[in-house]
């Protein structure tokens, strides 16, 4: 395992490849069913919110409750251009320029409202969200309440794979280049960040822009997969989700939040014989891992592919000797 | 080197600075002493860049800086380090130091002098892969001061590193500051201790709610009747 390049194949590419072709197989196998493909969506779907989310609140420690908000941005604009131009190269470029769209709100909206700091942030973009909801369901061209149906249906169980981990590679290289250690340097301590010359205001502005980028790609996905989309499904309610998702896995922990949005997606079904004390259980769960993991699952560190938990990803690769020990 | 002329600062409607003016050379240590709220701190996050000021100008090297950004002053060998010993916490010890260099580009450079940092603090050099919030206060306030140094900073600006310290360990800080200097680093020394404060320092400016009030070489204040009453307790 000296090689590091072996290592990444055996570690990362091989499950990565496995994990894809296993449900494929089962797919078509058809021992999972049609529910199960709808939760595996949720999932894929709920790690880039997750991942995006935590990109802003948990490694640059902007609290951010609109997220839902640039979900919606990107739902709505992949509709409107699938629903025109109904083709794979159709769906791809809705779902892009979505992307791009919502990280254009993020960056024109963080740029005022990131100079705040800690709670009026989250007021600030909570009252985004809001905006940006109100106006779909006031908009001629997004079809008001009743939103936008049927969205042709793109998204298979290989786009949203290419999809997920996609973005959560992107992330990860950015969480580890010098821009994302300025961000982390932010959240720890924002005077000492600019004491030592990180330009505060660009690294918030930047992570936020990203994170806005792959909020869109995420409603995109939602868009391409569900049919309809309406304005209520991108609410308040809908950022506290993600939001719960980031801060179970640990804020400033890709990997928990990938770890997260499986757990919820497999405690929501397990919980779906008892429909009446459903959500009752479910936030008692939340409750009781809140009280044993406060920090989280993770906490703020990630699965090593070393699986040594000591051993932080964040940290530059030790020289190869010193691996074995 | 640096030079701070007829500076105003104010918070909503308090004037925190009344115009103040002051001046480093080059290889000098100035200590700014004074009591809680005179405006010591202020004054120095006026220079850093992390306050804006009302009026006034700030000239390093005859150079007006007052409208450049925090940023622009840390390029120009302008280095803070904050009250309170501000570290990342939940980095290593090693990466706190690499962030102080996160200006520079010259990698062979930035490697020496950071083994001229863990050569100057040994503690840190110790506990380079612990995270900067378990240090004791004394390590967290060398690994601030550590960290402005990774940034060769000029003119170093500290504030209140005694602060909060066993006064065995404010002596050893005080040291410290006096080798950096010694080594060629100018320092400007924001200080409450102003005993220790004028032990090291060439010249001082004694503040008092936004003014300057007392200016002279270190001996001098030292043996002022009114610096003796009011802050040495003599």
């Amino acid at each position: 395992m000296k090689n590091p390049l072996l290592r990444q194949v055996l570690t990362l590419w091989l499950p990565l490849v496995a994990t894809y072709l296993i449900v494929l197989l089962l797919v078509r196998a058809g021992i999972i069913d049609a529910y199960m493909q709808v939760t595996i969506a949720t999932i894929c779907i709920n790690i880039v919110l997750a991942v995006s989310l935590n990109l802003i609140t948990g490694f640059t420690g902007q609290f951010s409750l609109g997220h839902a908000g640039f979900m919606a941005i990107g739902a709505y604009t992949t509709a409107l251009v699938t629903m025109r131009f109904d083709s794979l190269v159709g769906f791809l470029g809705g779902l892009v320029l979505g992307g791009m769209i919502a990280a254009l709100v993020g960056f024109l909206i963080g740029l005022p409202t990131l100079r705040l700091r800690g709670d009026y942030i989250a007021i600030a973009t909570l009252g985004m969200a809001e905006i940006i909801r109100i106006l779909l369901q006031n908009f001629e061209f997004t079809n008001g309440a009743a939103g936008l149906s049927p969205v042709p249906q793109h998204m298979n169980w290989t786009l949203f794979f290419i999809l997920t981990v996609g973005s959560v590679m992107l992330i990860r290289n950015f969480v580890r280049s010098r821009q994302g250690r300025d961000a982390i340097a932010v959240r720890e301590d924002e005077i000492a960040a600019e004491s030592i010359g990180v330009n505060t205001t660009r690294s918030k502005v930047l992570a936020f822009t990203i994170g806005a980028f792959f909020g869109g790609i995420a409603g995109g996905m939602y868009a391409s997969y569900f049919y309809v989309i309406k304005p209520e499904q991108f609410g308040f309610l809908k950022s506290v989700d993600i939001l719960v998702i980031v801060v179970l896995g640990g804020l400033g922990s890709l990997s928990g939040s990938v770890i997260a949005a499986f757990l919820l997606a497999i405690i929501s079904t397990l919980l779906q014989p008892f429909p009446g004390v459903r959500m009752i259980l479910y936030a008692l769960l939340l409750i009781v891992i809140m009280i044993f993991r406060p920090q989280g699952l993770l906490g703020k560190r990630e699965l090593s592919t070393a699986l040594l938990p000591r051993f932080g990803r964040r940290r530059r690769p030790e020289p190869s000797g010193k691996e074995a020990a | 080197m640096l030079e701070i002329k007829d500076l105003e600062v104010s918070f909503g409607g308090i004037t925190a600075l009344k115009g103040i003016s002051l001046s480093v050379a080059e290889g000098e240590i100035v200590t700014l002493i004074g009591a809680n709220g005179a405006g010591k701190t202020t004054t120095l996050r006026t220079v850093s860049g992390l306050v804006k000021p009302r009026s006034g100008h700030i000239l390093v090297d005859g150079k007006d800086i007052t409208k450049l950004s925090a940023q622009a002053r840390v390029k120009r060998g302008l280095v803070q380090v904050p009250e309170g010993r501000r570290v990342f916490p939940q980095m290593s010890v090693l990466e706190n130091l690499e962030l102080g260099a996160y200006l520079r580009k010259d990698a062979k450079a930035v490697a020496a002098d950071l083994d001229d940092v863990f050569a100057r603090f040994p503690r840190l050099a110790d506990r380079r892969k612990q995270n900067a919030g378990t240090l004791s206060g004394g390590e967290q306030q060398m690994l601030a001061i550590g960290r402005a140094l990774m940034g060769r900073p000029r003119i170093l600006l500290l504030d209140e590193p005694s602060m909060g310290l066993a006064p065995l360990l404010v002596q050893e800080i005080f040291t410290i500051v006096s080798e950096i200097n010694a080594a060629g680093t100018t320092v400007l020394l924001v200080e409450q201790n102003a005993n220790m404060a004028l032990q090291v320092a060439n010249r001082g400016y004694v503040l008092e709610t936004g003014k300057i009030v007392l200016a002279g070489t270190a001996s001098e204040l030292t043996s002022t009747d009114e610096v003796q009453r009011a802050y040495l307790g003599g």
